[in-house]
């Protein structure tokens, strides 16, 4: 029962992590939550008998993808545009 | 609005994807008969393993793991490519900044014990949980930790292109010498040892060493590249 309620607790701190990624227009905000995910699924492989797949996510998923992505924001900018404005020109969308 | 309709789309996703997980529950036995049987049964009696995964993966499945490397390799060099050509357009740039005294402090008493951590994860992966992939990852990751601490840590590309190869070769080298002991490509060919020794279960503790070998020598290589972009 413990169990139970301890993995949905898991799996709906994941779910609000993944909204929230979507959500923010701040994109260091957005890639700390990425790996909030990741960091909760190393947890949830463990608790699902998966210590290999765990190790693996918690190297992978949670150190090297979320620093990749904090570099890429570094290169280029931090905070997304709102292309839905009117007035925006330069937007790619248009 | 997008963002809206993404979340709808996910949501959309999530109940079906819940709608057919949750007719299947968690621990179960779903099938009697299998080939898991055959390789759980065959991991501790004839290769003497005791990490069933870790038999699956590099002597069952072994040219799988293989075409695996062969893809992270791939991926690497592309991305190297890439930078190579980025990095002599726009001169030089690197995205460091240097960093406080307790960050330096820190990774330096950090980095031993990560690098231990991850060579103990791939020697021991025919015993404990982890393997090549997840130890190659961890020290991957002490090494990034070391190129962001201190401006001017640098590894050498060479040897990080010759310590891959080499493990490549090994790899390789280990599958057609199966050949030459009248089996098949990646054939176990060495004695197979007590259950839970060090030494046990024949060729996969080689193969797990050069697998983390390759996989460190790659991901830092890939960091590296991209942290600095001046050459």
């Amino acid at each position: 029962m413990i169990y139970l309620i301890l993995i949905f607790f898991l799996l709906i701190l994941m779910l609000s992590a993944a909204v929230y990624a979507v959500v923010q227009k701040d994109l260091l905000y957005a890639v700390i939550a990425t790996g909030v995910i990741s960091l909760v699924l190393t947890a949830v492989f463990y608790m699902l008998q998966a210590p290999d797949v765990a190790l693996t996510e918690a190297a992978i998923g949670v150190a090297l993808t979320t620093i990749i992505f904090l570099i890429t924001i570094r290169n280029t900018k931090r905070h997304e545009d709102d292309y839905n404005k009117k007035d925006n020109l330069k937007s790619p969308l248009k | 609005m997008k963002k809206f309709l993404v979340i709808l789309i996910l949501a959309v996703l999530g109940f079906h994807l819940f709608e057919a997980f949750s007719g299947l529950g968690l621990g179960v036995t779903r099938f009697e008969k299998g080939v898991k049987d055959y390789y759980l049964e065959k991991t501790v009696s004839e290769l003497h393993v005791a990490n069933t995964v870790t038999s699956i993966v590099v002597n069952f499945r072994g040219f799988d793991t293989l075409g695996e490397v062969t893809v992270l390799f791939l991926a690497v060099s592309a991305m190297g490519g890439i930078l190579y050509k980025r990095r002599h357009q726009t001169g030089d740039r690197s995205v460091l900044f240097s960093s406080s005294s307790i960050v330096r402090s820190g990774s330096k008493l950090l980095f031993p014990a990560i690098i231990l951590l991850g060579v103990y994860v791939f020697i021991h992966g025919h015993l404990s949980p982890g393997g090549g992939f997840q130890g190659g990852a961890i020290i991957a990751t002490g090494f990034l930790l070391m190129l962001i601490a201190y401006e001017n840590f640098s590894v050498s590309h060479n040897t990080l292109s010759y310590i891959e190869s080499f493990a490549g070769i090994f790899f390789v080298g280990i599958g057609l010498l199966g050949f030459m002991n009248g089996g098949t490509f990646l054939q176990n060919f060495l004695p197979a040892g007590v259950l839970n020794n060090l030494f046990s279960g024949g060729v996969i503790g080689i193969i797990y060493v050069m697998v983390g070998f390759k996989v460190a020598a790659e991901l830092t290589g890939l960091i590296y590249t991209i942290l600095h972009e001046k050459d």
